[in-house]
């Protein structure tokens, strides 16, 4: 499969269409202990992971995301948080969580009830945000805590002294996180827009006037991503050079029932679990790994479908949407009759 | 344990051709057919580590043949540089590949090589290579070469790094002096699917499409790991377009009485690791010979090789360059085939 040229190309695909066989592993998961956490606002915490038995950490690339476990009780969730701290450093990470009140309860219950010592299962780092590193210059642009994993990339932006600026938009210079932090490490190139004075980020004005090779890497409210990216493509932006994360919290929404018809069990889905809590709920290790909508890894196929499915992800095709034949469990959902996928 | 300690051969993979495996590294061999006939599958799985005494007990294998492989690609890259190439957005990757080999080999083969941090300030010692350096990771000034042809010159198999980016995987830089038939130089900036461009007909059935979303998601510290085979006439790593008119006529040298010395089994394994730091894939193609003479000695493997060949298709034997010589081979195996049942899996019979 890699490398091609005779030996090492598929080659018996001349005589048989070969499924690629996916080894159904999960990932081994990491043991940490949360030894530190901060307030930075009254709506978000900073939580310090050390590993549990004392050895390292792996390393990461900036804009990578972690999958944390939390159980409470009988409820076992499992959320999405980019990775904030140093690439480099294998001692600690560092993730922030806002708190959303009308979430699935995942920054709830880390507000409420995680503490030092608290001890918990996270994945290993996954990007889905990477840096570039072909770009002469990155242009870095967030939103309120859309800034976390830029933290971590400009780290490494840091050490590669490649070019870089942040464009940083927050509500309210005293609800921002780490604004001191970040004009006192990179100065000049750190720009802060605050609403409540009336700012916002100069956005036509600025994507006119980058130099050539300059690559754009947006995070925040999904609205603000659109306007940025839709305002970049007007202005002739190539799409190589446009990169957003693009992470969803799976969407609450009515109940409803699902038939998985390789496990041969009906589930409920209930208002605020996804299809894919519910499916792990009912003892099926399924495959998954951002959980987002967008890596494509918890794809499953739609066996039968009387009804409407909630296509809430980023990852599968206009006509692969239309065509009913496929759901990514992490964040759609479904409203009808009946649903049945292969699972 | 029985890699504690290699002795290390003295041997050609060219010219002379004194390459030979010993009789534990006739038992090593990967040889990669479990079953009596030519079933193709897309044997991906987990690369963990394998059972004691085989080519997949550590990560990164190292075996008797590591010195003589190290000094053939060096032959290679003094005649021809290119087949190193990094372009200039891949060093950070390189410095991955540099820590991924430079740890799963100290750690398996303490003897052998040795890795000591203090932060960034690292010490590196290959006692087989008569190697000892220290140097600041991360700084490219503080190593006689780039991070990734430093380590590869030093690190058994051929090595493709892809980056990750639009969807796709791009042949961004390579070390690529053991390959079966194809030029770093021609794929170098290459996506999955352009690479892949010659194959026949795998593109209309989807095995491509399926095959990158597979590798696009492969996670750091879960690597998979797949074997691939064809045959090569002598035991010579260097089989690449650029040096075909020194081995393409190789084949034409078969005859019935040195099919045994001539004919190898060539086997890459392959696995598939992501970088930590860059979110690049690497993938080692590791390649591994054993004469048809040696392949023998290990009785299931001889009738096992003579069915498979038997019922190989006509068209992949084409494809795998085989077909002048496959009959005059399935006519020497035959003798070691005496149609006894053989045992299930790869592994030779206690």
């Amino acid at each position: 499969m890699p490398a091609g040229g005779p030996a090492a190309a598929p080659a018996g695909a001349a005589t048989a269409p070969a499924p690629v066989a996916t080894p159904k592993v999960q990932a081994p998961k990491l043991a940490v202990t949360v030894t530190e956490v901060i307030d930075v606002t009254p709506m978000i915490k900073r939580f310090r992971f050390e590993p549990s038995d004392g050895a390292a950490l792996p390393p990461f690339s900036g804009g990578a995301h972690v999958i944390v476990e939390m159980r409470e009780g009988d409820v076992l969730r499992r959320n999405p948080y980019s990775l904030m701290s140093p690439p480099s450093q294998t001692s600690s990470y560092t993730i922030s969580v806002r708190r959303d009140d009308q979430g699935r309860g995942g920054s709830r219950f880390l507000h409420r009830d995680v503490r030092p010592g608290h001890r918990l299962l996270i994945s290993p780092p996954v990007n889905l945000f990477p840096i570039d590193w072909r770009a002469r210059k990155h242009l870095l642009v967030a939103g309120g805590i859309g800034i976390t994993p830029f933290l971590a990339q400009m780290d490494q932006h840091a050490r590669a002294d490649s070019a870089f600026e942040l464009h940083l938009s927050v509500r309210e210079r005293a609800q921002g996180a780490y604004l001191d932090e970040l004009e006192a490490r990179f100065g000049g190139r750190v720009h802060i827009y605050c609403d409540d004075r009336g700012e916002r980020i100069p956005l036509d004005a600025l994507l006119a006037d980058q130099p050539l090779g300059t690559h754009l890497y947006v995070c925040g409210p999904a609205g603000m991503m659109e306007w940025i990216l839709a305002t970049a493509r007007a202005a002739g932006w190539p799409d190589q050079s446009l990169h957003s994360e693009r992470f969803l919290a799976p969407a609450s929404g009515a109940p409803y029932e699902v038939t998985l018809a390789v496990a041969g069990k009906t589930i409920r889905v209930t208002e605020h679990q996804s299809m894919l809590d519910a499916i792990e709920a009912a003892g099926i290790d399924a495959p998954y790994m951002c959980r987002g909508g967008a890596c494509g890894e918890c794809e499953t196929a739609v066996v039968a479908c009387e009804g409407t499915i909630l296509h809430n992800d980023h990852f599968l095709s206009a006509d692969d949407k239309a065509s009913g034949r496929k759901i990514m469990p992490c964040v759609s959902r479904f409203e009808g009759r009946s649903l049945v996928l292969q699972r | 344990m029985t890699t504690d300690v290699i002795d290390f051969r003295d041997e050609t993979f060219r010219d002379d051709f004194t390459f030979r495996n010993s009789p534990a590294g006739i038992r090593r061999f990967p040889f990669p057919f479990h079953e009596d006939r030519y079933m193709y599958a897309v044997n991906i799985e987990p690369h963990a580590p394998g059972q004691v005494g085989t080519a997949y007990e550590h990560p990164i294998d190292v075996d008797e043949h590591y010195v003589a492989e190290m000094h053939d690609r060096a032959l290679v890259l003094e005649r021809d540089p290119l087949r190193y190439q990094s372009l200039p957005h891949m060093t950070l990757a390189g410095w991955d590949l540099l820590e991924l080999l430079m740890d799963a080999q100290a750690t398996a083969y303490p003897a052998h090589f040795e890795l000591h941090r203090d932060g960034d300030r690292w010490r590196w010692i290959n006692r087989p290579l008569g190697i000892g350096d220290t140097f600041t990771f991360g700084d490219v000034s503080t190593l006689p070469y780039g991070p990734m042809e430093y380590i590869t010159r030093q690190s058994q198999g051929d090595f493709c790094i892809v980056d990750q980016r639009d969807g796709n995987l791009w042949m961004d830089a390579g070390m690529v002096t053991t390959q079966a038939d194809w030029s770093l130089d021609f794929d170098i900036g290459m996506n999955f699917m352009e690479w892949h461009g010659p194959v026949p007909l795998a593109h209309e059935l989807g095995v491509f499409d399926r095959a990158l979303k597979f590798l696009l998601n492969i996670r750091q510290g879960q690597p998979v790991r797949r074997l691939n085979w064809t045959m090569t006439i002598n035991p010579r790593l260097d089989t690449s377009p650029e040096e075909y008119p020194h081995w393409g006529p190789d084949r034409t040298t078969v005859t019935p009485d040195n099919v045994g010395q001539k004919v190898h089994l060539r086997v890459e394994l392959q696995s598939f690791w992501r970088l930590p730091r860059s979110n690049a894939i690497v993938f080692p193609i590791r390649c591994y010979l054993i004469s048809l003479d040696e392949l023998v000695t290990v009785p299931k493997w001889g009738r096992r090789l003579h069915r498979v060949l038997e019922t190989l298709p006509d068209e992949l034997a084409g494809y795998k360059g085989l077909t002048r010589y496959r009959q005059m081979t399935l006519d020497w195996l035959a003798a070691y085939d005496d149609g006894a049942p053989t045992s299930p899996g790869f592994f030779p019979d206690p």
